[in-house]
């Protein structure tokens, strides 16, 4: 393990300010609502406003009426033109219930927004309006909203399932739990609440579908993060050949999970745009995305630690209650199960066992959402960290020391069965808190404690691991989950000497253009600008598995790594048929193949890519052209860690909360752009840090989403959250050829934990042990109040 | 209703429904699509384009009640010959933007905030931007930008 | 996020705008920066027939010195009040309160006369007007009168003004030297108080006001009296829900509310000089 990043005098390590943005500054760009599709018309749904009610009559005189109107379609009516249900891609066990979901319900509406009709129109307006003349009897019921009154079985949400419970996932212990427990110096049991999110990518999600009429292609428009996962499985759903299906991710604005999924409006303008004949777009209005986008976190979990008379963590114990919402999303129930190897978190912990149980609910269905089940893991367990310290009455940053995997443990063999690449939480931890001044908080802490008053300082640490990089494909399948973890590239080095290269990651943010070009432009010798990166078109970039989880560097940057190396060995037979040479004599640096001890007898790749590209005089047999193609599955996850550390002020009196100072320490292994690993980790804590501290779904007992615009759904500015401290350890990754970790999820991941952490710490003095999330200033007020109690 | 306003610096009329938001004038009918749509609670930002030289949100104006105004959107900033405006500059030297979603709105707010305030502090430049959401950034460098632009 | 339709006119003056309000009866609504009412339009919670708009009266849009008192024009934006000089010199608690109204943009749009009438407990400038007792100048089909702003708010959304008047000025006392403070406690810069408190202390005068305390903007009276006969701070908070009728929401039950007045007046009373 080296301890500092390794030095390069290439472009890979560099801030290179980000190719993608001058379109983005001036408008340039286009976002899928921004295409124009001349005769396009516009799509819109009849959502049900309520949470639990059959479908009793669907009256659409009144708005066939309307102007503009085309059709207006009922779910029943609708139900031919589907070939299957909607897909959810990860049946985790046998067993598990998944109800059919169809775009438009059928007979039922199970969430507020489950869509129950739609109208085509000319224009949008037009459409919004005649969706208000849409007359639709519904006969509702009782709403099944609280996750442990649903596995009560209390209320169904399927009926005909028998139960709510979609599914029991266990990862058993290899030796008896109860033992240890029994036998333990300390034992912590604590019940946390992971609050429903609403995920609020900036961008709403838009669609437009193209059809060919008498040729039978079809093109989808769709702000998603998985337009190859998206091909598959809408022409699966929609009985349309692979082949004539089209997928284009415009310029997307964001996702964080919630457009890796499969969408009823997806589904809904292709399919009536193939049954009129004619474009058919449609464009989400904000509150109309609160509940007809994914939702993310929903978790009822309960943990348990076993610990030595030391503070030595010898088992962990894990129930969760997974909130599915009223369906399967694409990888819904699979996303707790993401989380279920981290429960032990960074620590050298011998036995976990994790059960959890997935109920359907009355809302929104679940789906990935930033770090899709690891923040939640990764907030419990450091949430009980400090619950053990504090019962001990050992420091929290003591007690995470004693139990840290060692640098040397690594490669570590959890006791899951996986393997963690590689880390070095005690050097994480440790330049953490010389940035935070720990000690000089504690002190000054002891300091206002002694004094008095109403402001009080807390300060939490949160130590975590990411599993990221998904996935080797063979781990999926024991996962049960529907597809591999694989990802394609090609390099395709034109007869200029420009390179293209494809990728079958798809980005939304996270500028693979600029750090592609810079992989490239060392690989090749090129200048990243000679690079253009192709991606989030199937018809450009036919194979690929989309970006999601941290994967794109570590799974589709190894992969062009890979392509590029193919490349060069092409280029260098080339170079050695040309100079009359041995290939074994030849030395590749910057673009310029050399005899070996023959500097003069040189042939510089932009003369091998026009000699490859004439195909006048190659080696006999070869091909011509210079590119190559790759698919790499990687070996394993891999491993990113960090150590966060945040000091906050509480005002007792009014319980609100003042973040003071946020440190964060991130290892991502080798950096391609610092500058934008950066900015992933600013905007991972921000959002981890707004789960902590603003935002939750608030549903009330009928089933009605009461937080569902950007008014009353706190997602923070610019003045409500704090400027970061950043810093970083550099443990490469020794299972790829880059040794990079990935950098996406790891701020979301750190933040929540840390910041909780800090609140409690603060609020220590008044007898406070927990607050639940977020927490509000009222929350704060009424847990000092009930401590005192 | 017949509307006629200066986009740009170019003279624009048209026939529009008194419905109409001028966030989607200018980008149905002019076809100005920078300029992006993030809520329905003039609570992002994402709309803010300068009215009569000051920030506003468009997704809150009528197009009607902009009738005889100068407008100018993220498309008017950058100089016709390709130069970024400073502030889309600092922008991008100091990575303020991730997926770009709110960067025209972001800018816009920004490049009004400096002409209302040419030196802010970092708490002015955070609460000069309260009306403004983003997603990726955290702000950080949002903010960092800004400061940036201000510096010169 | 596309409003009902509705006819749109616009007014040249505010004769004419009472008039044209007057013909179309009572799904007509004046439109002035319309940051109160669009919002409510495009999610569909209101979706009047008819649009006056009354925007482009620029001669209601002035804050002058009217002697022994100020007069605001109804249409003078919020960011007006905010950077106005005479605002800051004789009622700096105006010009701040009406800095924290919404955001930049809301501020470049909003008007005093729209936030007012809108009549929103929850906005910051009707509070600031029962706390300096303004006086709120209306105009009808048959003239103007003047309504005391401490009875002009009757219930959520809805004041003393008639369905044909249209508030034309704001009167607000010269507090010159006074002691203020506005205290507005929320979760996010750009949102409505949770509770906000308007307060000031000039020799043996005193007012409070309270945001999202109740139905309407509150007087709070008891309070009020209580600093001016010199009560202490702690205790004259002590009265601050007195005329208070605080509601549940998501952001804070009764008793919190009730909690947090108490403690945003004491604040604000500090700030205000009192001991």
């Amino acid at each position: 393990m080296t301890a500092t990043l390794t030095p390069t005098t290439g472009k890979i390590g560099q801030s290179i300010l980000r190719k993608e943005d001058p379109p983005l500054l001036t408008g340039e760009a286009k976002y899928t609502a921004d295409l124009n599709i001349p005769g396009a018309v516009f799509l819109a749904l009849v959502r049900s406003p309520y949470a639990n009610a059959r479908i009793v009559s669907i009256a659409k005189s009144d708005a066939l009426a309307m102007p503009g109107v085309i059709a207006v379609y009922s779910g029943a009516e609708l139900a031919p033109l589907w070939a299957a249900p909607m897909p959810c891609a990860w049946p985790v066990t046998p067993d598990m219930l998944n109800p059919a979901h169809h775009p438009v319900a059928q007979s039922q509406a199970n969430y507020v927004g489950d869509a129950v009709a739609v109208v085509l129109a000319h224009t949008d307006a037009q459409a919004r309006d005649a969706v208000e003349k849409v007359v639709v009897e519904y006969d509702a019921s009782e709403a099944v909203i609280d996750l442990e009154d649903a596995l009560s079985d209390r209320v169904l949400v399927h009926p005909h399932l028998g139960t709510n419970k979609s599914y029991r996932w266990e990862l058993k212990p290899q030796g008896d739990l109860s033992e240890i427990f029994a036998n333990a110096v300390f034992t912590v049991k604590e019940r946390y609440i992971q609050q429903r999110l609403l995920p609020m990518a900036m961008e709403p999600r838009a669609v437009a579908a193209v059809p060919q009429p008498f040729g039978g292609d079809i093109t989808l428009y769709s702000a998603t993060q998985i337009p190859h996962i998206l091909k598959v499985m809408a022409a699966i759903t929609l009985g349309i050949p692979e082949h004539q299906v089209r997928v284009v991710a415009p310029s997307v604005g964001g996702g964080f999970g919630c457009k890796l999924d499969v969408y009823a409006e997806e589904l809904l303008c292709m399919a009536l745009s193939r049954k009129h004949g004619i474009p058919v777009r449609w464009t989400e209005t904000r509150s109309e995305n609160a509940v007809a986008t994914v939702h993310g976190r929903g978790q009822v979990q309960t943990i348990e630690l076993a610990a030595d008379a030391n503070g030595r963590v010898q088992a962990v114990r894990v129930h969760i209650i997974g909130d599915m919402g009223a369906y399967l999303q694409l990888v819904t129930p699979g996303v707790p199960l993401l989380g279920a190897f981290l429960y032990a978190g960074v620590y050298d912990v011998p036995a976990l066992s994790f059960e959890c149980d997935g109920v359907f609910t009355n809302m929104t269905p679940t789906d990935a959402y930033r770090g899709a089940g690891r923040p939640e893991a990764t907030y419990a367990i450091e949430r009980a960290m400090d619950s053990l310290a504090s019962k001990m009455g050992v420091d929290p940053m003591e007690l995470r020391s004693r139990n840290y995997i060692k640098p040397e443990q690594f490669p570590y063999t959890a006791m899951t069965g996986l393997v963690y690449d590689s880390g070095d939480h005690q050097a994480a931890a440790t330049k953490a808190a010389g940035m935070a001044d720990y000690a000089g908080v504690r002190a000054e802490q002891a300091t206002r404690r002694e004094a008095g008053g109403t402001k009080h300082l807390g300060i939490g640490v949160s130590s975590y691991f990411e599993m990221c990089g998904l996935a080797p494909s063979r781990v999926l399948a024991s996962l049960n989950y529907s597809a591999g973890g694989w990802e394609a590239a090609t390099v395709r080095v034109l007869p200029t000497n420009k390179v293209q290269v494809v990728t079958g990651a798809t980005p939304h943010g996270q500028g693979h253009e600029t750090s592609w070009s810079q992989i490239i432009a060392d690989k090749l010798g090129v200048s990243p600008d000679d690079v253009d990166v192709l991606h989030s078109d199937t018809a450009l970039s036919p194979l690929g598995l989309d970006t999601y989880g941290s994967r794109s560097l570590v799974v589709g940057g190894i992969a062009i790594v890979l392509a590029a190396d193919k490349v060069i060995a092409k280029a260098k037979a080339i170079a050695a048929h040309q100079l009359e040479c041995s290939e074994d004599d030849l030395d590749f640096a910057d673009g310029l193949f050399t005899v070996r001890g023959t500097p003069d007898r040189n042939m510089p790749m932009a003369a091998i890519a026009f000699a490859a590209f004439t195909a006048h005089n190659l080696p006999d047999g070869m091909e011509p052209n210079l590119e190559a193609h790759t698919t790499y599955d990687p070996p394993n996850f891999s491993w990113p860690f960090g150590c966060h550390i945040c000091v906050v002020e509480v005002d007792s009196e009014t319980g609100a909360v003042e973040v003071l100072k946020y440190v964060a320490i991130d290892d991502c292994g080798n950096q391609i752009n610092p500058m934008i690993v950066e900015g992933q980790v600013h905007g991972g804590i921000i959002q981890g840090l707004a789960q902590a501290l603003f935002e939750e779904a608030c549903y009330d007992e009928a089933g009605n989403l009461r937080t569902s615009t950007l008014a009353e759904y706190l997602v923070p500015a610019a003045s409500d959250v704090p400027s970061m401290i950043t810093g970083h350890t550099y443990t490469p990754s020794p299972t790829n050829v880059l040794g990079v970790k990935g950098i996406g999820e790891a701020g979301t991941i750190g933040a929540a934990p840390a910041v909780i952490n800090a609140i409690v710490d603060a609020l220590a003095p008044f007898g406070v042990h927990d607050i639940t999330m977020p927490a509000s200033p009222q929350r704060v007020w009424q847990t000092i109040k009930e401590a005192a109690k | 209703m017949q509307i006629s306003m200066t986009v740009n610096g170019v003279a624009r009329s048209a026939d529009v429904e008194p419905r109409t938001l001028l966030v989607h004038f200018v980008r149905e009918q002019l076809g100005l699509t920078g300029t992006n749509i993030g809520c329905d609670t003039s609570s992002c930002g994402a709309c803010t384009i300068h009215m009569d030289g000051e920030s506003v949100k468009s997704c809150t104006v009528l197009a009607a009640q902009a009738d005889g105004a100068a407008i100018t959107t993220i498309e008017g900033l950058a100089s016709a010959d390709g130069t970024l405006h400073p502030m889309q500059e600092s922008f991008r030297q100091c990575h303020g933007l991730q997926c770009g979603y709110c960067t025209p709105g972001m800018v816009m707010a920004a490049v009004g905030l400096l002409n209302e305030n040419p030196n802010p502090t970092e708490a002015q430049v955070r609460v000069g931007l309260e009306g403004n959401l983003c997603r990726c950034t955290g702000y950080h460098n949002i903010v960092k930008s800004v400061l940036h632009c201000a510096a010169g | 996020m596309i409003p009902a339709a509705f006819d749109y006119v616009r007014a040249g003056s505010a004769d004419e705008a009472i008039s044209l309000i007057g013909q179309h009866g009572d799904e007509a609504k004046f439109l002035a920066g319309g940051h109160s009412l669009l919002p409510l339009m495009k999610l569909r919670l209101a979706a009047p027939s008819v649009l006056v708009d009354i925007g482009r009266l620029r001669d209601l849009s002035y804050i002058r010195d009217a002697g022994d008192h100020l007069a605001i024009g109804a249409l003078t934006r919020h960011h007006d009040v905010e950077n106005s000089a005479m605002l800051h010199e004789h009622l700096g608690l105006l010009a701040h309160a009406a800095g924290h109204v919404g955001d930049p943009q809301v501020r470049h749009r909003g008007t005093i006369g729209g936030s007012i009438a809108h009549a929103d407990p929850a906005s910051d400038l009707p509070a600031v007007m029962v706390a300096v007792d303004a006086t709120l100048v209306a105009q009808g089909p048959n003239g103007r009168r003047d309504i005391a702003a401490r009875s002009f708010f009757t219930g959520f959304l809805e004041s003393t003004l008639a369905a044909d008047e249209m508030l034309v000025e704001i009167k607000v006392p010269k507090l010159t030297g006074a002691k203020w403070s506005f205290q507005k406690f929320n979760r996010r810069a750009q949102d409505w108080a949770i509770v906000g408190v308007a307060a000031y202390k000039l020799n043996g005068s005193a007012g409070v006001g309270l945001v999202n305390m109740g139905s309407t903007p509150i007087f709070a009276s008891s309070t009020s009296a209580a600093v001016a006969s010199g009560a202490s701070a702690a205790d004259a908070a002590a009265l601050a829900n007195a005329e208070a009728e605080a509601q549940a929401d998501l952001n804070a039950s009764v008793e919190y509310r009730e909690h947090l007045a108490r403690v945003l007046v004491r604040r604000a009373l500090q700030e205000c000089g009192a001991n």
